[in-house]
């Protein structure tokens, strides 16, 4: 098993003599086939990120220098099976067959499987042979197959498969030079394997061989016969390190409370040891439109750069550190096989409202903040049951509406407790919580039982041996998602903040203002904007709900992000607009707020309508754009801002209304 | 017997794989199919799913999916 790792074939041709033009391949797999360390080798950091048109799917191409030719190679996603199930399989079908727009039909596909798990890894060979596209067979993980004593006759299963078959050590490079001449040869050969099964299948138990069962089971007695020819086995007994590691990882009683730490880390590590790196970003974007400034005419264009443009910038960057933080920690759960387990043992509890138990993580992680949370939903396979999660994530109580609750109890339920001890704010806060995971329930189940609807989908997973996590893998995991948010949500991020600046800060009458900086001069040019225009024509729509026009400009602007809403507040109330949450002056301001009538505008029933409001409403542009990126929908995207604001209003209208009825 | 009907810790052998559903299609497509032989590792802590090992991988899958699977002991 040393020398023998080279590319054999029935049909050798001479190495590329003199070959030119670029080569297309496919590289295929299932998931944990290594599949994913073998293509970060092949290309390094030339990779292209996109999605396939019209559908979840990602398209990652790169570019790879095999044995003096340069091939494009795609990788498609990580499959089981081509049989076009899910949108991943049918994309794979279809990139196959030549059949997505904007990429080519592969000259040859690398079919990558794993030396542990031989047999099944072997079943998507034979479909891919099926397509009829010439194929190289990639063997990864020798050494683990060598440390379990498991040999492999790589010459003998090149013969018996009919393909040729290379034995590859991804993470430290060796097989690579002779993968490459073997896809190299493959292409310039033009052979498509023979089908060695299919027409002799003959199912055991009566099954027509012509139906989809017959055909599978063809295709496995087909491998076992490869496999008894080509596999030995020493007899070491099979994942004593992992079973050992299960033992205690999924136990009935240590599985769940291991899994709850695992979760508070990471619940830890995005809520609260992300906010330094995001403060550092926050000040440092101050301070650079201040310098700015300093440095600028005062006017127009200044305000646009400082108030539009930095702040936009600043807005996006901001989520960095929790991205990278969320996807070092999702990539490490992932690659070492901790993910798989903890779906496992919370499945049963997702599963009673529709959803994969991989959907837990995610919808934890919207505790902190959305964008990472809907980011996490990669992990699950299933389209729909990642749209359905997508769709109620953004229900958690995010960090950015802790300030709006903040300013709601410390003005009307500070300092005011239940039964002598509990205090009425922190319940008041738990309710909101309790408020949005209802919700989220709801909700999934019935969009589970409507819009996504479906078969059940399958809930089979694997549980693969634990491993170590690569350090390069990590990275790389970690700045891809980092990059892609940069340059998909992030545009559309700045593009909406800049907007919603312009919506503030126009129509500009200078003679009026100029040079006056007095706070009542900021209300009134608020007041003047469009958005407080905006405001004004909405407040129809807001006075069911107990809200006035100057509430309405704090929903429109808190689109920007929800926490400016305090902001936006002080600033209307010409009480300055650095006052945060628990500033005793904006407090104030809102007690002695009163309507044209004379009553106060701010009740403790307004105050927790507008709690109500925020839980539910999609207020928030930054999750709208990862949303359309993370769906490639704008038709789900708008869905999701229609049906969340349409629920916020008709809570809040119950709340408000309710609660006059009842005397509030 | 149906493979959900058995105890932790026992092998059997797969003797058919019940319906035309996607749940069916995808175990086969896992390896599960007739003469293959199949062993119940555990059960989650909340009941479900259950963890299968064949071929040498192994597999959680719910009680309800485990249902389609015919098994001889």
């Amino acid at each position: 098993m040393t020398d023998d790792a080279r590319r054999q074939s029935d049909e050798q041709l001479p190495a590329s003599a003199g070959g030119s033009g670029r080569i297309s391949a496919a590289l295929a797999g299932n998931p944990n086939s290594g599949k994913t360390t073998l293509f970060n080798s092949l290309t390094g950091l030339r990779q292209k990120v996109a999605n396939y048109p019209g559908v979840t799917v990602e398209r990652k191409e790169g570019a790879w220098h095999a044995a003096g030719r340069s091939v494009s190679l795609i990788d498609l996603p990580g499959l089981y099976s081509l049989d076009a199930a899910s949108p991943d399989e049918r994309i794979s079908r279809d990139v196959l067959t030549g059949s997505v727009q904007g990429t080519d039909r592969p000259d040859v596909v690398v079919a990558v499987v794993d030396a542990t798990n031989l047999e099944r890894h072997l079943y998507l060979v034979t479909q891919l042979a099926e397509c009829g596209i010439p194929t190289v067979v990639a063997v990864t993980m020798m050494d683990l197959a060598e440390s379990s004593q498991i040999g492999i006759d790589i010459q003998e299963m090149s013969r018996a498969l009919g393909m040729p078959v290379v034995a590859v050590k991804a993470h430290i490079g060796e097989g690579l030079e002779a993968l490459a001449d073997a896809v190299v040869r493959a292409a310039e050969a033009k052979i498509a394997p023979r089908v060695l099964w299919g027409a002799e299948g003959e199912a055991a138990d009566g099954d027509d061989r012509s139906s989809v069962k017959g055909r599978i089971f063809a295709r496995y007695r087909f491998i076992s016969e490869v496999f008894q020819k080509s596999v030995t086995h020493g007899g070491a007994p099979e994942r004593v390190l992992t079973t050992r590691i299960d033992s205690v990882l999924t136990h009935r009683i240590l599985g769940p409370l291991i899994l709850v730490g695992v979760l508070l880390l990471l619940f830890q590590t995005i809520f609260s040891w992300a906010s330094l790196p995001m403060d550092i970003l926050d000040a440092g974007f101050g301070a650079l439109g201040d310098w700015i400034r300093g440095r600028m005419d005062e006017g127009v264009l200044a305000d646009l750069v400082v108030d539009g443009i930095i702040s936009g910038v600043g807005g996006v960057l901001v989520f960095l550190p929790q991205i990278l933080l969320m996807f070092m920690f999702i990539s490490v759960l992932e690659d070492t096989g901790y993910m798989a387990r903890a779906a496992f043992l919370l499945d049963r509890l997702m599963s009673r409202i529709g959803l994969h138990g991989k959907a837990f993580l995610p919808l934890i992680s919207s505790f902190a903040c959305a964008i990472p949370g809907i980011m996490a939903t990669r992990t699950i396979e299933n389209s729909r049951d990642r749209i359905a999660t997508i769709l109620i994530a953004p229900f958690m109580s995010c960090s950015a509406r802790l300030p709006v609750y903040t300013l709601m109890i410390a003005t009307f339920f500070a300092d005011r407790y239940v039964l002598g001890f509990v205090s009425l704010g922190a319940l008041m806060m738990l309710a909101m919580y309790g408020v949005g995971v209802l919700a989220a329930i709801l909700a999934a189940y019935l969009l589970k039982k409507t819009m996504l609807r479906s078969e059940p989908s399958p809930f089979v997973m694997e549980l693969p041996p634990y491993r170590m996590p690569k350090l390069r893998g990590v990275l790389q995991h970690m700045f891809t998602r980092a990059s892609l948010f940069v340059k998909n949500a992030g545009t559309v991020i700045l593009a909406i903040s800049i907007v919603l600046w312009a919506l503030t800060y126009f129509p500009r009458h200078e003679q009026v203002h100029s040079g006056d900086l007095s706070e009542t001069a900021g209300a009134h040019r608020l007041e003047d904007s469009y958005a407080g225009r905006i405001g004004k024509t909405i407040e129809p729509v807001l006075e069911p709900l107990g809200f006035d026009w100057k509430i309405g400009v704090g929903l429109i602007a808190s689109f920007a992000a929800r926490e400016v809403f305090v902001s936006t507040m002080s600033i209307i109330y010409n009480v300055g607009g650095g006052a945060d949450a628990e500033s005793a002056s904006l407090v104030q301001a809102l007690r002695d707020e009163q309507r044209p009538d004379g009553s106060p505008t701010w009740t403790p029933l307004t105050a927790v309508t507008l709690m109500v409001f925020f839980v539910l409403a999609m207020q928030c542009m930054s999750t709208v754009a990862v949303v359309r990126r993370e769906t490639n929908s704008w038709g789900w995207t708008g869905f999701l801002v229609l049906y969340m604001t349409g629920l916020a209003w008709v809570a809040a209208f119950v709340t408000y209304q309710g609660g006059k009825s009842l005397g509030y | 017997m149906r493979l959900a009907t058995l105890k932790p810790g026992s092998t059997a052998t797969v003797t058919r794989v019940v319906g035309e559903t996607a749940v069916a299609k995808r175990l086969m497509e896992m390896g599960v199919v007739p003469g293959v032989s199949v062993r119940v590792v555990k059960t989650a802590p909340l009941g479900d799913p259950i963890e299968i090992s064949i071929r040498g991988s192994h597999m959680a899958i719910r009680k309800s999916e485990a249902e389609a699977i015919e098994v001889s002991e």
